[in-house]
Order: C-alpha cells, then sequence, then structure tokens
C-alpha cells in the first residue's frame, strides 16, 4: 500500500512543515501501533507505518532507529515543533488523524495492512 | 528509496548542458554541394543528417529522409540547397539538456544543430542518442564515486594490516537533557550503516544503545557510552557513576520499573527497556553497585556485510 492511499484510508493531513508529497509513493507493508516507546522498540519497522499518541521528539528517534516509513499521529494529536523537525530532518513523513486509535489500526487491517513481526531482533542463538 | 534516485537523475538532467553531451566534431555541408555527394556523406560518417553550412553561419539541415525523398524523385541533378530544410530549429551549448531533449520529442527531430549563444556559428550536434549516452556516463560517474566511497568504509577491516583490529565510537551522554537524548544511538546508526553493517544488525545496536542512553538521561547524571566494533562483532559499553541499581535482578524483568511519572507520561517507563537491550543483544552483562554506579555490556555478533 502506498503511502498516499494510508493518508486517504485515515483521513490523515500532514504534519510537516515541508512537502512531503515526493514521499507519497513510499510503500507501506505493515503497521505498528502504541503509545509506550518500549513497545514500539520491539517493533520491526522497516517499511511500517507508526500509529501513536505521543508527540514528543523521542518518537521520531525511535522511528528513525527502527527504519519506519512514516508517523501518524492518532486522536487529532499535534506533534511537538522540536519532534517536526527533527522528522523532516531525518526524512520520515508526519501525519495527524482525528480519528481515534482503534478506529484507525481497524481502518488499515480492513484494508489488509498486516501488523508487523517481530521476528529480526531475535538473538543468535 | 526509488524516490530518491529519481530525484538525483533529475537533478542531473538539470545540470547537464548540451555542450556537455553533443558531438563536438560535426560533418558539415555547403548548400552548393550536390545531392549526389550526400550518399557518401552520411555513409562514411555513419550519421543520418548533417547541418548545412555557408561562411560560418548554419543555413539549413538535410537528412537521409531528404536524400530519400530526392531518390524516389528520379534523382535529379540538384545542391543542397534546393533540398534542405531551411527554417532550422537549433539549440545553444549552454541550454540544459533536459530542454533539448523536450524539443527533440515535441518536434519529433532526430537531431539539433548546436550554436554557441548570440552567434549562427555551428559547435556541435546533439541527438537522441547523445542526450541517453550522456546522461548513462554522467550517471555512472557519481555511481562509481558513490561506490568508492562505500568501499572506503566497509572494507576497512580487511584493509588493515594486523592480528586484531578495532573502531571505537564514544558518545557522552548528558543526564536529564529530554530533547538531545537518543542522538548517541541515532549517531551510532548512521556510523555503522557506514561500515557497510547489515542493517538488521545495525537496528539491534541502536536500539540497545538507544535504551541505555534513556537509562543514563532518566535516572543518572549522566555517562559514558562505548561502542567497540570488529570484524566480527559490536560491544556496547555503557557506564556511568551512581545512583546504582538496589537489584539487578528485579530490574531486568519485563514491566519492573522505578520511573517517575513524567517519564511515564512520555511514553516510557514501562519497564522493558533492560528487557529489549537483552532482546536485541547475543550477550548482556549488568553490574551495579548502590551509590556507586553502573556498567552494563552488551555484545552484538556481526553476520554477513552488505
Amino acid at each position: 500500500m502506498k503511502l498516499k492511499d494510508v493518508c486517504k484510508i485515515l483521513e490523515a493531513e500532514s504534519a510537516w512543515e515541508a512537502d512531503w508529497t515526493p514521499s507519497a509513493t513510499r510503500e507501506v507493508t505493515s503497521c505498528q501501533a502504541s503509545d509506550l516507546i518500549s513497545d514500539i522498540l520491539s517493533f520491526r519497522g522497516p517499511d511500517s507505518l507508526l500509529l501513536t499518541g505521543l508527540t514528543n521528539v523521542q518518537v521520531i528517534r525511535v522511528a528513525e532507529l527502527l527504519d519506519f516509513v512514516a508517523i501518524c499521529f492518532v486522536r487529532g494529536k499535534r506533534p511537538e515543533p522540536e519532534a517536526v523537525k527533527l522528522a523532516e530532518d531525518k526524512d520520515i513523513p508526519l501525519f495527524a488523524t482525528p480519528l481515534l486509535m482503534y478506529e484507525a489500526c481497524g481502518r488499515l487491517y480492513a484494508a489488509r495492512l498486516p501488523a508487523g513481526t517481530k521476528k529480526e531482533a531475535s538473538p543468535i542463538a | 528509496m526509488p524516490e530518491l534516485e529519481i530525484t538525483k537523475i533529475q537533478e542531473l538532467i538539470y545540470e547537464l548542458r548540451v555542450g556537455d553531451v553533443m558531438h563536438k566534431d560535426v560533418v558539415t555541408v555547403m548548400p552548393s554541394t550536390p545531392v549526389s555527394k550526400l550518399r557518401e556523406i552520411l555513409r562514411d560518417n555513419r550519421i543520418s543528417g548533417t547541418p548545412v553550412v555557408e561562411n560560418g553561419r548554419l543555413v539549413g539541415i538535410i537528412s537521409v529522409e531528404d536524400f530519400i525523398k530526392w531518390l524516389g524523385e528520379g534523382s535529379p541533378g540538384c545542391a543542397v540547397a534546393d533540398r534542405m530544410t531551411r527554417n532550422v530549429i537549433a539549440v545553444c551549448a549552454d541550454e540544459p539538456l533536459i530542454q533539448a531533449i523536450n524539443k527533440l520529442e515535441r518536434l519529433g527531430f532526430g537531431r539539433l544543430p548546436v550554436l554557441k549563444r548570440g552567434t549562427e556559428e555551428v559547435v556541435g550536434i546533439l541527438t537522441r542518442g547523445d542526450s541517453i549516452a550522456g546522461l548513462l556516463k554522467k550517471l555512472d560517474v557519481d555511481y562509481r564515486q558513490a561506490e568508492t566511497r562505500h568501499a572506503r568504509s566497509s572494507h576497512i577491516f580487511e584493509d588493515i594490516v594486523a592480528d586484531r583490529s578495532s573502531l571505537i565510537f564514544e558518545y557522552d551522554v548528558a543526564g536529564g537533557s529530554f530533547d538531545r537524548a537518543g542522538a548517541s544511538a541515532s549517531g551510532l546508526k548512521t556510523s555503522l550503516m557506514r561500515l557497510g553493517i547489515n542493517p538488521q544488525t545495525v537496528r539491534r545496536a541502536a536500539i540497545a544503545t538507544y535504551e541505555a542512553e534513556m537509562n543514563l538521561m532518566f535516572f543518572t547524571n549522566g555517562g559514558l557510552i562505548t561502542a567497540i566494533i570488529e570484524s566480527n562483532s559490536i560491544r556496547l559499553e555503557v557506564t556511568d557513576d551512581g545512583p546504582g541499581i538496589e537489584n539487578v535482578d528485579q530490574a531486568m524483568r519485563p514491566g519492573f520499573s522505578t520511573a517517575p511519572d513524567w517519564v511515564r507520561e512520555l511514553g516510557f517507563g514501562a519497564g522493558m527497556g533492560l528487557h529489549n537491550i537483552k532482546t536485541c543483544a547475543d550477550r548482556m552483562r549488568l553490574d551495579s553497585t548502590v551509590g556507586v554506579g553502573t556498567r552494563l555490556a552488551v555484545e552484538i555478533f556481526v553476520g554477513g556485510q552488505t
């Protein structure tokens, strides 16, 4: 699913100040949702969308470390200015949806966007 | 990411000028050249058309199509001047290549004479093939430069002659600086990617570093993260001088947390930090003495290099 399709489904608008549209065709292959940083850190993010209600700068850091494609803030929340700045710097598009977390997840799941796996981080035995 | 590559190509097209890719040694004919001579000129130079020049000025263009038409009419005796196209569309050498390509496309022409700006002096000729070849050449040069840069850092361990070698990165972490925290993990991630270590391994090292960094930021007055990179492993050492962990076994238990409310409000303090580090590590050791400090050692084995 393309990033622009995700935005349409979530009725989301950009939370960047810069133009995000060059990233509109980036592929999103899974989704993760949480309001806890430690949870997010246990996800494996490559090509994944992050749904969260956390709006501070550390959410962007975590998305950067895990290679998330983009972040969408739920329930109408807007990211803090430092968060927007860092996200633009690291080229992680940000969106805001008026939907609550449950409905945002539900719509994407119904559109057949699967959950990400946890497999990658398992240590070499 | 494909988007980035497209941007790079677009950038190149805008950067390139007609003069960079055109043929400079242009074969020209004079208006007085007999059309019957055209066959040899086109064949010998392996070209399909040529500008017509008189006294150094462009006066027309004649192509193999004109020649074929002439043949079809029974090869009447005449000069190039009688058969050439007179209103020639040309481009300037300093024009962006993209404009010239658009012109070729729009007009359906196979070639465009190139003039020195402000004059009618022919300095070259641009064909569709030249445009493509020029772009490919430029792309190839850029690609090689990128490859060389990559190779320089990713093969560093093979290039060093020693029984053992390691790279050491140190990151100072300040206590309490929420907005800046995470910069060490970010810096380490970028550096490891540049060393060509595979992305999964890099992510594990980055997550472990990040969790350790946040612990330093929330619970101590600051500390030091040292990353020791060897050809087959990444070792992380995280040290601080207080306050220390009372019960290490308890601290390791998933869900156990001593985080105050303000930390929890920021999305942290779920008691998963040390557990996450353990999940990412191939080996982990945590030593702590209350009032003295804590030392965390993590080892991650480096698999195949990309």
